[in-house]
């Protein structure tokens, strides 16, 4: 079992969903977005994920979008992405890195996958990658014991949703609704719908991301899901916050805040 | 995915359909004035080394340029899915107007998106876009031009792909894009084979035509490609020159990779991260090109070669004062093409140079250019 898996199984031994955090690389600066990070784990977070900041991020909304280009413009590079999973690593929880394709395409798959274990890194999750085109990435994923995280969405097909799941490693990413990442004030109620169609297809655990930002949204979303997946949210305390020093504290309240959501049994999680 | 499985089941339909090809031809003959004409330029030819040049004029279709071909089709395309509203990306415009003028048509709700920096340099273009109906957003991430663009569209369809058709405008972007919109430019290349051949007596020595993302190149080749002795030769934005990185020359200067859903070549850095490009021509300044000129490019059946700014510029020029057409920027880089080329083959050589749009979009930046060498 992956380490991904075994952070899953702790999560459904206390009967809750697990807490999944993003920061992209880079932003403010490397050494911040790993001190954010860190403090996001010891405040809740129990699986990570690090986004590696893309000239060209199609699936996400604004505030990625902004975090993006200012890592890229400070120099973020492949290199720091690294760097960032295998500080993180080093508190014990697992560490996925979150990438458009081509920057993965272009270091060398096998030499990213080999670079990405050695870092301490657990998985890749890969919004435009379609299985169809994951041959080399899903052979070195096998050889190397990385986990292939894919997207399914509620527009995928039960054909398709069989496809995806089929290829996943470590969990599922359910996108919560039609749309780009991005903090909304109600969780769609598709995303229900679409756990349930997953689960038709796979015994993975399905994490629901896009739009969770507040504790009853993640206790809301933990009542159906494996995994809570909170991204833009995160990132907001960052890019809104009046010092890097103020930016932790607010990632690490928020993760407190919604490490007690998954924990609120008013919505008990689905067997 | 399923957006797209959706679109290619109904435009596999919709190709099979008499009723929509009928549709389509009617609409392309007594709506955007096919067929264009071809139109030749001794006077131009005699600047190319005295062979014979002969201009196909989608700068005369409706709109001013090749991009109606294809927005009629989807634009049907999308009034036959039940989708009741478009979008669209444009670089120079000439995409986005003529979505607009398609919209207009068929009764469909049209957004816009141009990068920033293209709003400001084509803004013709945008009052055009404006008066047609369309909504035309402005973009103010990334590099603010026609790549960004793509990406704020791409944004919007994924969250609005059950009311709404992403009409791209260029022979790339995912399956089955590119080989859609290469099918409907495709009438370009026939009907030109069968012109030049009644004006000539023969094929010709080449086609040349300028590429960005590659639609007019592909629309005037297509027909072309299986007739081996004739080359095929795209002009890429060459910029400020391919040594200086201020360029658009995808083919002469990129690498393999993928973007906006396709494989394909693209200008990137060592980390993958596109590059930011330059052009003096909107239409051009894109870091990709259609797959399908990625692979005549690999087997050898077309060459690709940069033409910088200034010699898109003399090219404009030379059209202008010899012939009394002013050519849009984005085909005056297959005129420079035309005028390298000529010499090249010799003065028995029969060149066929797309036309791809006309220059009234371009006159200002025409004129502050001139001014400065003036």
């Amino acid at each position: 079992m992956s380490t991904v898996g075994a952070a899953f199984e702790r999560a459904g031994a206390q009967g809750r969903a697990a807490l999944v955090g993003y920061q992209p690389a880079g932003f403010p600066s490397v050494p911040v977005a790993i001190a954010a990070l860190t403090a996001m784990v010891e405040a809740g977070v129990d699986i990570v994920e690090i986004g590696l900041p893309y000239s060209d991020p199609l699936i996400d909304g604004p505030v990625i979008q902004e975090a993006a280009s200012r890592a890229l413009a400070a120099g973020t590079r492949v290199s720091d992405v690294l760097d960032t999973v295998q500080a993180v690593a080093a508190t014990g929880v697992p560490v996925l890195v979150m990438t458009y394709w081509n920057p993965v395409e272009h270091h060398g798959v096998a030499a990213f996958a080999r670079d990405l274990a050695n870092a301490g890194g657990s998985g890749l999750i890969t919004p435009d990658l379609t299985p169809e085109e994951a041959g080399p990435w899903l052979e070195e994923a096998a050889a190397r014991g990385l986990d292939p995280v894919f997207l399914v969405a509620p527009s995928s097909s039960a054909e398709r949703i069989k496809l995806i799941t089929s290829a996943c490693g470590g969990f599922v990413y359910a996108a919560s609704m039609m749309g780009t990442t991005g903090s909304r004030d109600v969780v769609g109620d598709e995303a229900a719908a679409l756990v349930r169609r997953v689960r038709e297809h796979t015994s993975l655990p399905v994490g629901v991301g896009l739009g969770v930002k507040n504790s009853s949204q993640a206790s809301e979303v933990g009542g159906f899901a494996d995994a809570v997946i909170v991204g833009t949210a995160f990132v907001r305390c960052l890019l809104e916050a009046p010092d890097p020093g103020a930016g932790i504290a607010a990632a690490r309240d928020l993760a407190a805040d919604l490490a007690a959501g998954v924990r609120d049994r008013a919505h008990s999680p689905a067997e | 995915m399923s957006a797209l499985d959706e679109l290619t089941t109904a435009y596999f339909s919709a190709k099979e359909d008499p009723a929509f090809q009928a549709e389509l031809t009617a609409l392309l003959r007594d709506y955007a004035g096919r067929p264009t004409l071809l139109t030749e330029v001794p006077r131009f030819a005699a600047e190319a080394g005295g062979c014979r040049v002969f201009l196909k004029r989608e700068d005369l279709a409706h709109t001013g340029s090749h991009k109606i071909n294809n927005v009629i089709g989807q634009a049907l395309l999308a009034r036959r899915m039940g989708k009741t509203r478009v979008v669209a990306e444009t670089g120079a415009g000439q995409h986005g107007v003529a979505t607009a003028t398609a919209c207009a048509l068929l009764g469909l709700d049209c957004v816009v998106y141009m990068g920033e920096e293209d709003t400001r340099r084509q803004a013709l273009n945008v009052a055009r876009m404006r008066m047609l109906g369309a909504e035309v957003i402005p973009v103010a991430t990334g590099s603010r031009t026609l790549k960004d663009a793509i990406n704020e569209a791409f944004r919007d369809w994924v969250t609005t792909v059950g009311t709404t058709h992403y009409c791209i405008g260029s022979v790339m972007g995912p399956h089955p894009f590119p080989m859609m919109v290469r099918d409907f430019q495709r009438v370009i290349g026939l009907e030109a084979r069968e012109q030049v051949r009644a004006a000539a007596g023969r094929l010709p020595d080449a086609v040349i035509a300028c590429v960005g993302g590659g639609s007019n190149a592909i629309g005037a080749f297509h027909a072309f490609i299986p007739d081996e002795g004739v080359r095929l030769i795209g002009c890429e934005a060459g910029g400020e020159g391919l040594a200086t990185g201020r360029h658009a020359a995808t083919l002469a200067g990129g690498s393999a990779g993928v973007i906006h859903g396709m494989r394909t070549y693209l200008l990137q850095d060592d980390d993958g991260q596109t590059c930011p490009t330059h052009s003096v021509s909107a239409g051009l300044d894109y870091p990709g090109v259609g797959p399908e000129h990625a692979w005549l490019h690999d087997t050898g059946r077309a060459s690709y070669r940069a033409v910088t700014d200034a010699e898109a510029m003399n090219a404009f020029s030379v059209l202008c004062r010899t012939e009394g057409i002013i050519p849009a920027i984005e085909s005056a880089h297959a005129l420079a093409g035309a005028l390298q080329l000529g010499p090249e083959l010799g003065a028995d050589a029969v060149l066929l140079v797309n036309l791809s749009g006309r220059g009234d979009k371009d006159v200002d930046i025409a004129a502050q250019w001139f001014g400065h060498l003036g």
